[in-house]
């Protein structure tokens, strides 16, 4: 479980800044209402900063070769979740959405008390479970826009072509909104719990003491 | 943080597990760096019929090629089509690379080298005498942009048909050159042969404008604008790939949708 987090992280981080090396060829997309642009994405100094004008066919390359390993990465992290039952903490249940609340407002210091919580609080599963479906967005988007003729009905689903690169450009802007989301988090969170990700005590998590500490300290949503 | 003051074993098995694990994790992140240097410092690919990238990207490329065609590729598989009013009026142009100028039709024929060495020289009247087939259907750029456009002419199916070249259909490949060499494509004859592939002579029910094409194009709806050659002066056939003119500066070969 936490081999694919870790694997995720280099491998997303790849795609997306080989997305970009695509996107700039093209750079269309722009945030429109009634006529007046509110922002295009992306100014030139950004990209400048970034180096990446003029590499559309090195983006592609890596983007071809690396989302190899995303699909993978995230099918193995399906099958175990499948497989070891990890799922029944992740996934939302009908309590998820009321108590996701409950989290969001003790995080934000209204609330005093959190909800009772297994593994994950219930915004955690929210949310935890809502990237794992991005992945799959972005994984049937980009087969939508990779091969439209052959995966004409992948395209069909996406709403087209054009919606199907929207789609996936929106949801590379969610992980990047997710990560800044989660990185606050992680260090809110503190030291105790970002070790367990790398050490995965899960025999000592269950211990009453690490079960205290997971309800007080863990406060990701 | 939070040790039980008792159970200093337990206390020292946390310790020992932390260390090893985060051992474990320096060694992972140290991998995942130098793979990745590896792979970014990687020397590029031996100029040949394909270039431009670096070569252990362009082995992936090339197997991920294999892998498509063996799961998806399906001549049935037909390009989305659209109604004749969604054409664009002003199609958009990139490039003229090999097809500067206008060439005079009287000037142009089409060199069509056999299995056997011999050359057929094909006149534009002689390709507008067969049946003709029409498409309208969404170009896409390897660039990211798309446009639906019109386009009419001799299917490559039924070229192959009428000329008799059923035995270099049986070949692996088609290559295409402009008449000045300076831009050329090679296709796997799957794709060629693809229903709605066409040797195009006209766009909006014209004959092809100068920075079109003109006066006989290639229309592949099943790749990328860029295997889509303008002009087309000469076609061969082999079993091994023909030179590529983007396929020389990095872009995939296959570049298939």
């Amino acid at each position: 479980m936490r081999w694919t987090h870790w694997v995720n992280f280099p491998v997303l981080t790849i795609m997306i800044w080989s997305g970009m090396l695509i996107y700039w060829a093209n750079d269309e997309y722009s945030f429109t209402i009634f006529g007046h642009t509110f922002f295009r994405f992306f100014p030139d100094w950004y990209y400048n900063l970034l180096n990446i004008p003029h590499r559309l066919s090195e983006g592609m390359a890596f983007h071809f070769l690396f989302m190899w390993f995303f699909t993978l990465n995230g099918f193995f992290y399906i099958l175990y979740s499948i497989i070891s039952g990890e799922w029944r903490y992740l996934l939302p249940n009908r309590h998820s959405f009321k108590q996701a609340w409950l989290v969001l407002l003790h995080d934000l210091h209204i609330r005093k008390t959190a909800p009772p919580q297994g593994k994950y609080n219930a915004a955690q599963r929210i949310a935890y479970t809502s990237i794992i479906i991005m992945g799959l967005g972005s994984l049937i988007t980009g087969l939508a826009i990779y091969k439209p003729v052959q995966f004409y009905y992948f395209t069909w689903l996406c709403g087209g072509y054009h919606l199907a690169r929207i789609w996936h450009f929106v949801l590379t802007i969610g992980y990047v909104f997710f990560f800044l989301v989660h990185i606050f988090q992680v260090i809110m969170a503190g030291w105790n719990n970002f070790r367990a990700v790398i050490t995965g005590f899960e025999v000592v998590n269950e211990q009453p003491k690490t079960a205290i500490e997971t309800n007080n300290e863990n406060e990701q949503a | 943080m939070n040790k039980p003051e008792k159970e200093t074993t337990v206390d020292q098995q946390i310790k020992r597990r932390t260390f090893i694990s985060f051992g474990i994790f320096g060694v992972y992140v140290a991998g995942v760096v130098g793979a990745w240097s590896w792979l970014y410092k990687s020397p590029d690919e031996v100029p040949g019929i394909t270039g431009g990238t670096r070569a252990p990207l362009r082995r992936a490329l090339n197997k991920t090629e294999i892998f498509f065609r063996r799961l998806a590729f399906n001549e049935n598989h037909l390009v989305k089509t659209y109604p004749k009013e969604l054409a664009a009026k002003k199609v958009r142009f990139n490039s003229d690379i090999g097809t500067e100028g206008v060439l005079p039709p009287e000037q142009w024929s089409l060199q069509v080298t056999k299995k056997n060495g011999q050359v057929l020289k094909i006149s534009l009247d002689q390709l507008k005498q067969l049946p003709k087939t029409e498409i309208i259907y969404d170009f896409k750029c390897v660039e990211g942009w798309d446009q639906i456009s019109h386009w009419g002419g001799l299917s490559f199916a039924d070229f192959i048909k009428h000329f008799g070249l059923e035995e270099e259909a049986k070949m692996e490949f088609v290559g295409m050159e402009t008449p000045d060499q300076k831009y050329y494509v090679g296709i796997d004859m799957p794709s060629a042969l693809h229903p709605q592939t066409l040797l195009a002579y006209e766009m909006n029910d014209k004959p092809l404008p100068g920075r079109h094409g003109q006066p006989l194009r290639l229309i592949i709806p099943v790749k990328y604008g860029i295997k889509n050659l303008k002009r087309i002066g000469n076609i061969t056939f082999s079993n091994t790939r023909p030179h590529d003119y983007w396929a020389e500066l990095g872009y995939d070969y296959y570049s298939g949708l």
